[in-house]
């Protein structure tokens, strides 16, 4: 038997880590943004049915990059860890800092295990307040580290490029068109600063509407509700949205 | 045990292994004893008292369904609560209504809740009405040792079926049997008057608020003729939570709404006590 390389663990955790990232990069790029009436999700998805981006529980969203099996796996564990605790106590002992601390630790211990293979994800957990100072989004990347954000983020390969883009343009107060008009602007300009063009077929979008009456505050925009967003140059709020379109709004398939 | 949900560590191994969409699966596997079926029940002699709720309504009409409840709820000749809720919202289109042991009940529409819920979010789609319908089944039967010593549950489950486009209502027994009821459908010990009332003013073209009205004039007569029963209280404002399923969705109608069904039943049986008259053919 040959004795194994010495491999320092600085190498050994740079190695790993370049692993991951290059699994992340492979995927597309997706942004979570803060609206005035609540947190609106977009990404290029050219799949209808394996969504990046999913209700967790009543206030809370879930998005991700990366590797599907892998993050509908944390996905599938969230929504596990959500209901046991809202059954256990209240609905309201349900936060996203909680279930954004369950995901660090369980990426972090994942991340520097040596017996088990780095997850080659990025995940964002979102809970949309009362009002828009009690918007929290959490950005988790692959090692378990866990990042407070404000306004918007950006996950996924070509994270860096976009989040500057709408770190400078995102502002408090944006109506929904407003905001998913900036985030598909974000997602179409490639890395070497040319625009390309995503149908809005491509497109999958996702809001936590704070105006919602229900409890359930996640909804998926598409179809004609999404093509008129995307036409539309005044300001439109999800709720007036989905008074028009009155159909076809409900997450359901 | 490893399963302490406070713990801000990683996620246990069970919540990561894939596996059914069921809520209840999960409970049964990773926290069995948190499953009301699951409870270690003690010897007991005779019948444990604790608050019974009463009687349950509910009738269908073109384009959907209407389930509707009293508010009284009693432990032995007692009334232990005037104003409780035993009609809930189950999901987005379906509603369960339930008579029986009020704390048991209410355990028991929070988990159904919550296990459609559970498979909705997992799933990315909804349960088919009669799976929702079988899901309930299960959870009663699950009640069954509970029930032999007279703590039964026995919910009407009302919804409006995406798929057929029409209101339909599941009646269920102690044992969790299962049946499709057509047109009205009543539980609880003022049932029996209940269903005679529904069974002369049911037509199949009521409109939405004849429904309403319907089941409001029911619930008075099972409130007339059975003790447990409460009819509409005018002196405290404690009307029946009567609710509608329809292609929209789930509504409750509100307390104003609600008081003005009740009061205009109310008004009518002051001038004839007895209620609407059905033609002798």
């Amino acid at each position: 038997m040959s004795t194994p390389f010495y491999v320092s663990p600085q190498q050994a955790m740079a190695d790993r880590a370049e692993y991951a990232r290059k699994g992340i990069a492979r995927g597309r790029s997706l942004v979570v943004m803060q609206y005035a009436d609540g947190i609106v999700f977009v990404g290029e998805n050219p799949s209808r049915a394996l969504h990046k981006f999913s209700e967790i529980y009543d206030r809370i969203g879930f998005a991700a990059a990366g590797k599907y099996n892998e993050y509908e796996n944390l996905r599938i564990g969230g929504v596990r860890y959500a209901d046991l605790r809202g059954y256990t106590y209240d609905r309201d002992d349900v936060t996203a800092r909680g279930l954004a601390n369950v995901y660090a630790q369980t990426l972090g211990t994942i991340f520097s295990s040596a017996a088990e293979k780095p997850y080659e994800v990025e995940l964002v957990v979102a809970e949309v307040g009362v009002t828009p100072d009690g918007d929290q989004i959490y950005r988790l990347p692959h090692d378990g580290s866990i990042v407070d954000e404000h306004g918007s983020v950006a996950v996924g390969g070509n994270a860096e490029q976009i989040s500057g883009f709408l770190d400078q343009r995102h502002r408090d107060g944006m109506s929904l068109a407003e905001a998913l008009k900036l985030a598909v602007q974000a997602l179409s300009r490639d890395t070497n600063g040319s625009e390309r063009e995503i149908p809005a077929e491509r497109l999958e979008v996702a809001v936590l509407d704070r105006t919602r009456p229900q409890k359930r505050k996640f909804k998926r925009i598409v179809g004609r509700q999404l093509s008129r967003l995307l036409a539309a140059d005044g300001a439109v709020t999800a709720a007036e949205a989905e008074d028009e379109e009155g159909e076809g709004s409900e997450d359901k398939e | 045990m490893e399963a302490n949900t406070r713990s801000t560590g990683r996620l246990p191994a069970a919540f990561l292994t894939p596996g059914s969409s069921s809520f209840m699966d999960f409970l049964s596997h990773h926290q069995p004893q948190l499953l009301p079926g699951n409870r270690q029940l003690p010897p007991t002699q005779g019948v444990i008292e604790a608050p019974h709720g009463t009687t349950i309504v509910a009738t269908t009409f073109p384009g959907g369904v209407v389930l509707a409840g009293d508010r009284r709820a009693t432990m032995g000749n007692v009334i232990a609560q005037r104003d409780i809720e035993k009609v809930f919202p189950a999901d987005e289109y379906s509603a369960v209504g339930i008579a029986g042991t009020a704390g048991l009940a209410v355990e028991m529409v929070k988990l159904f809740q919550l296990e459609l819920e559970h498979f909705e979010k997992v799933e990315g789609a909804q349960l088919s009405l009669e799976g929702k319908a079988n899901r309930l089944s299960t959870m009663i039967r699950s009640n069954l040792g509970m029930a032999m010593q007279g703590l039964a549950v026995v919910p009407l489950f009302a919804g409006y079926d995406v798929d057929r486009d029409r209101g339909r209502i599941f009646s269920y027994d102690v044992t969790g049997g299962r049946s499709e009821e057509h047109g009205f459908a009543a539980t609880g010990s003022g049932s029996i008057f209940a269903r005679g009332a529904m069974k002369k003013l049911f037509r199949e073209d009521l409109t939405e608020e004849q429904a309403t009205t319907l089941v409001v004039q029911a619930l008075y007569d099972a409130a007339d003729d059975d003790s447990a029963t409460g009819g509409p209280d005018v002196a405290r404002r404690i009307y029946p939570i009567v609710t509608v399923i329809n292609e929209d969705g789930f509504r409750r109608l509100t307390e104003d709404e609600a008081a003005g069904v009740a009061r205009s039943v109310l008004e009518r049986r002051l001038e004839q006590p007895d209620g609407p008259r059905a033609a002798l053919l």
